[in-house]
């Protein structure tokens, strides 16, 4: 298995902070690109889907490298399988209420 | 009592448990985490079955832009942001040694997150002042109920890392791998607040 963060020694640790620093980076730069194009005003459609994508990025980022999950273990990844198929559930449920409304 | 505390305490704070291969501590909180999930994803539901019914959002018409303060927030975002890599930071400075530089990095932490809430404390009362509450309308609720909630977490986040960084340290002396361990699982939580807000800025404020 390839050296994580998680399981190095302090010497070899140290080589990892330079990817939090680039990942800070990143995530502020994301920022701005998100607020810039707020400001060009796009359609609705559109501008929902790349404001979505770029938060998407952003929270890869954070929980891949500030919380680790890249080099995490299998569970974890099952809880959040599990969390993220009731979280579409959850948020897909309440459409059938506007198909029903449509029908009627 | 105290002769039987060692075989109180809790297991397997530092060394994995067999089945799971973590810390009982990370794998708790990453179940907690998995009900955040849902708390905010109910409300984030919610607001996705609001605004798409509603002839007009918001409501009053104009963009959400206009209504909310999109620049205080994007200084908000950049607060969080930074807040997360200080966190990552002061859990680095546990696993190298340094305690000194653990106590710098959450002292940021800390401050960066009563940065956040106090630009928060500007934006409400601003609203307030000029008469918009969460009985104003669909907009104002779901505002103040989701940036309300998100600023609780925020609350909870201070009072924990407070006690990390004062009388929690004391740990330190005892078992430093425990109170890494409870640092790394402090920054968990944190950097999911962060990762929350990630998604509430764009949402509320510029779309």
């Amino acid at each position: 298995m390839a050296e994580t963060a998680e399981h190095s020694s302090p010497e070899q640790f140290k080589k990892h902070l330079g990817q939090y620093y680039v990942v800070f980076v990143a995530l502020l730069c994301l920022t701005a690109v998100t607020v810039a194009v707020s400001y060009l005003h796009l359609k609705r459609p559109l501008a929902i889907a790349i404001a979505l994508v770029i938060a998407t990025v952003k929270a890869g980022l954070v929980a891949g490298v500030f919380m680790h999950l890249i080099s995490e273990k299998k569970v974890i990844y099952a809880v959040l399988i599990l969390t993220a198929a009731f979280f579409l559930l959850v948020l897909l449920l309440p459409s059938l209420t506007i198909f029903e409304g449509v029908v009627v | 009592m105290s002769a039987h505390a060692a075989d109180a305490a809790i297991p397997h704070t530092v060394e994995p448990h067999p089945v799971t291969g973590l810390p009982n501590g990370k794998f708790g909180i990453w179940l907690f985490l998995a009900s955040e999930v849902m708390l905010f994803g109910a409300l984030f539901s919610s607001y996705v079955l609001i605004r798409t019914q509603a002839p007009h959002w918001p409501p009053e018409g104009g963009l959400s832009s206009e209504i909310l303060n999109v620049p205080l927030a994007t200084v908000n975002t950049a607060v969080l942001i930074t807040s997360s890599i200080t966190m990552v930071l002061a859990w680095a400075s546990c696993k190298m040694g340094r305690i000194d530089r653990f106590r710098l990095w959450m002292g940021g932490t800390i401050a960066l997150a009563f940065v956040f809430l106090v630009i928060k404390y500007f934006e409400y009362t601003d609203k307030f002042h000029h008469g918009h509450f969460p009985s104003t309308n669909n907009f104002y609720a779901i505002y103040f109920t989701l940036t309300g909630l998100h600023g609780l977490h925020v609350v909870g986040g201070i009072i924990v890392n407070t006690f990390l960084l004062t009388i929690g340290t004391r740990l330190w002396k005892v078992d430093r791998d425990h109170f890494t361990n409870r640092v790394e699982n402090a920054g968990l939580y944190w950097h999911f607040v962060d990762l929350v807000w990630i998604f509430l800025f764009p949402s509320l404020y510029l779309l």
